[in-house]
């Protein structure tokens, strides 16, 4: 029934929410570490590649089911995160994005000249194990990471990362492990990105090393700063605009690289917090609604 | 009476500055003691010292007993220490709520876990504990009716009345309040006072930087004077305020006749 449902759309609409949905995904994961932790990451797209490669060669050397393929995929580049991370975390802001950026390079030419992964010619993907069309699945690991983002910003684990974000010295002193947080959140982003480069690899069909550079680094970072640094509906919107604009500004061309530069450009000019940066949608919502939120009542009748 | 708190011999140089020089001093359980001292003589950093910020060049540290000397700040807040800051960091972009929360952070134990599996009932009630330990502790500096609002809009003598509710939330043994009546009002310097009283009076020891003397000799038990990074007097108010060499040192040579 899936099946008939997702082949009732027009296939390129399908495509365009497809690369949407792994936009998302990937958005989000850098989200975890450069919007809620605050450390700049310009190397995330190595993260992307190392879940793609991982997720198809699992694919085509063990043929195991899609799903177990998605998480172990996210979990070896979560691994690798840990591991580099761990020394290159302890430095901080522009010198971390250096280190980060040159990682990915790194990467890339690693996965260019492995035999395994069929050096700069690339790999063929087939088709993934799984009774349910890609696009479900896209879908579901969407709203598992909307889900996991969301727990992870109110938890005691998401505070202590926006403490080392407003404020490394005072977390400290606050009892928060700095070292051990950034790590973890690194692993977690990581996790993410790996998942989504999972779903990229098995989607195209086909991937190449050089697919994973520098832009693609920049294309994640631009979504999030886009919607709004530490925000989830930030991400999601910022992902879906710059998933879909360059599909959507088809018609001009080799023009539509201008125009969204120029976007870009705007947006910074008149939201520099990006387009959902700062904004509770929550309290929005209730306060249309004419909810009050827990505590402010109190507040009025205290007032008066 | 004994010491919570104890330097002995504290050195630490920075380059070829002698910041703080040998002082050994003891922290009494349930008392208040200030530390004063003209610019630059060395008083923040010794709480610096004291939270792990810097460890020392020379000499020890010990807390409770044990030595805490070149342990990392996290482990320092662990074990009890709360601290405020001259310079107020609060996490600006979070709720007033949300900081007092991150304070309360070494009162629980999930991690990434707990956040994953939030919907369990040991992590929900791990939580709620938190929420209440957070709220109580903004209700004793008088900020509860804020807790939704962002920190970063605060006037500024509530700043620095949500640094000292975000240290309490550490359930500390020892507080250390650098400056916290710089900057404020007559009024809320009176407020202030009755706070760190309670405070006191609820069994946490406090350790006090602070620059106005009204307020320093109206509130503590003892105090201690440092210059150019060298203990030169410890005492009651009274004996301190009558010490030639702290005359000295606040108004120079030919002041004391």
């Amino acid at each position: 029934m899936l099946h008939g449902l997702v082949n009732s759309i027009d296939p390129y609409f399908l495509q365009i929410l497809v690369n949407i949905g792994i936009g998302i995904i990937l958005a989000l994961g850098l989200n975890i570490i450069t919007g809620l932790t605050g450390q700049l990451s310009l190397g995330h797209a190595a993260f992307m590649s190392v879940g793609a490669f991982t997720g198809a060669l699992l694919t085509l050397k063990t043929g195991a089911p899609f799903s177990l393929n998605l998480f172990l995929s996210g979990l070896f580049t979560a691994a690798v995160a840990a591991l580099i991370g761990w020394p290159i975390l302890r430095l901080t802001g522009d010198y971390l994005a250096i280190c980060t950026l040159g990682f990915a390079e790194i990467v890339k030419v690693i996965f260019l000249n492995l035999e395994i992964t069929n050096k700069a010619l690339g790999l063929t993907v087939p088709a993934p194990r799984s009774t349910l069309p890609m696009p479900v699945i896209v879908l579901m690991v969407v709203i598992l990471t909307i889900g996991a983002s969301t727990f992870i910003q109110n938890s005691r684990f998401g505070r202590a990362l926006k403490a080392i974000r407003d404020d490394e010295i005072a977390a400290e002193s606050m009892g928060i492990n700095i070292a051990r947080y950034k790590v973890q959140s690194f692993a977690v982003s990581a996790f993410m990105a790996g998942v989504g480069g999972c779903l990229y690899a098995h989607f195209l069909g086909y991937i190449n090393p050089s697919d994973f550079g520098f832009l693609k680094s920049i294309d994640m970072l631009s979504m999030i700063v886009l919607g709004g640094l530490g925000s989830i509906p930030g991400a999601v919107f910022g992902a879906s605009i710059l998933s879909a604009a360059p599909e959507f500004l088809r018609f001009m061309s080799q023009y539509r690289m201008l125009v969204y530069g120029a976007l870009l450009v705007f947006l910074m000019v008149f939201r520099p917090n990006g387009l959902l940066g700062g904004v509770n949608i929550t309290a929005l919502v209730l306060r249309k609604l004419g909810v009050r939120p827990r505590g402010t009542a109190r507040k009025k009748e205290e007032r008066r | 009476m004994t010491a919570l708190l104890k330097l002995d011999n504290a050195t630490i140089r920075f380059g070829g500055l002698v910041a703080v020089n040998g002082v050994s001093l003891e922290v009494e359980k349930g008392e208040i003691l200030a530390l004063i001292g003209p610019n630059g003589a060395g008083k923040s950093t010794i709480f610096n010292l004291i939270t792990g910020i810097y460890p020392p060049t020379e000499g020890g540290i010990s807390f409770n007993g044990k030595s805490i000397a070149g342990l990392p700040p996290y482990v320092i807040a662990g074990n009890g220490i709360g601290r405020t800051f001259q310079n107020i960091r609060l996490f600006n972009q979070l709720t007033v709520l949300e900081n007092v929360l991150i304070g309360a952070h070494t009162r629980g134990r999930w991690g990434l876990t707990g956040a994953l599996l939030k919907m369990l009932p040991p992590v929900r009630r791990e939580e709620g504990r938190l929420l209440k330990l957070a709220i109580h502790c903004l209700t004793q500096v008088g900020l509860a009716h804020k807790a939704y609002e962002q920190a970063v809009n605060l006037p500024y003598g509530e700043q620095r009345r949500l640094e000292i509710a975000r240290a309490l939330a550490i359930e500390p043994a020892l507080i250390l309040l650098d400056e916290p009546a710089a900057g404020m009002n007559p009024q809320e310097k009176r407020t202030l006072l009755d706070m760190v009283r309670n405070i006191r009076d609820a069994g946490v020891t406090v350790f006090l930087v602070e620059h106005d003397m009204k307020f320093v000799m109206g509130l503590s038990d003892r105090i201690a004077v440092l210059d150019y990074g060298v203990k030169i007097a410890e005492g009651r108010p009274e004996e301190v305020r009558a010490n030639p060499a702290v005359i000295e040192a606040y108004l120079g040579k030919g002041a004391v006749r």
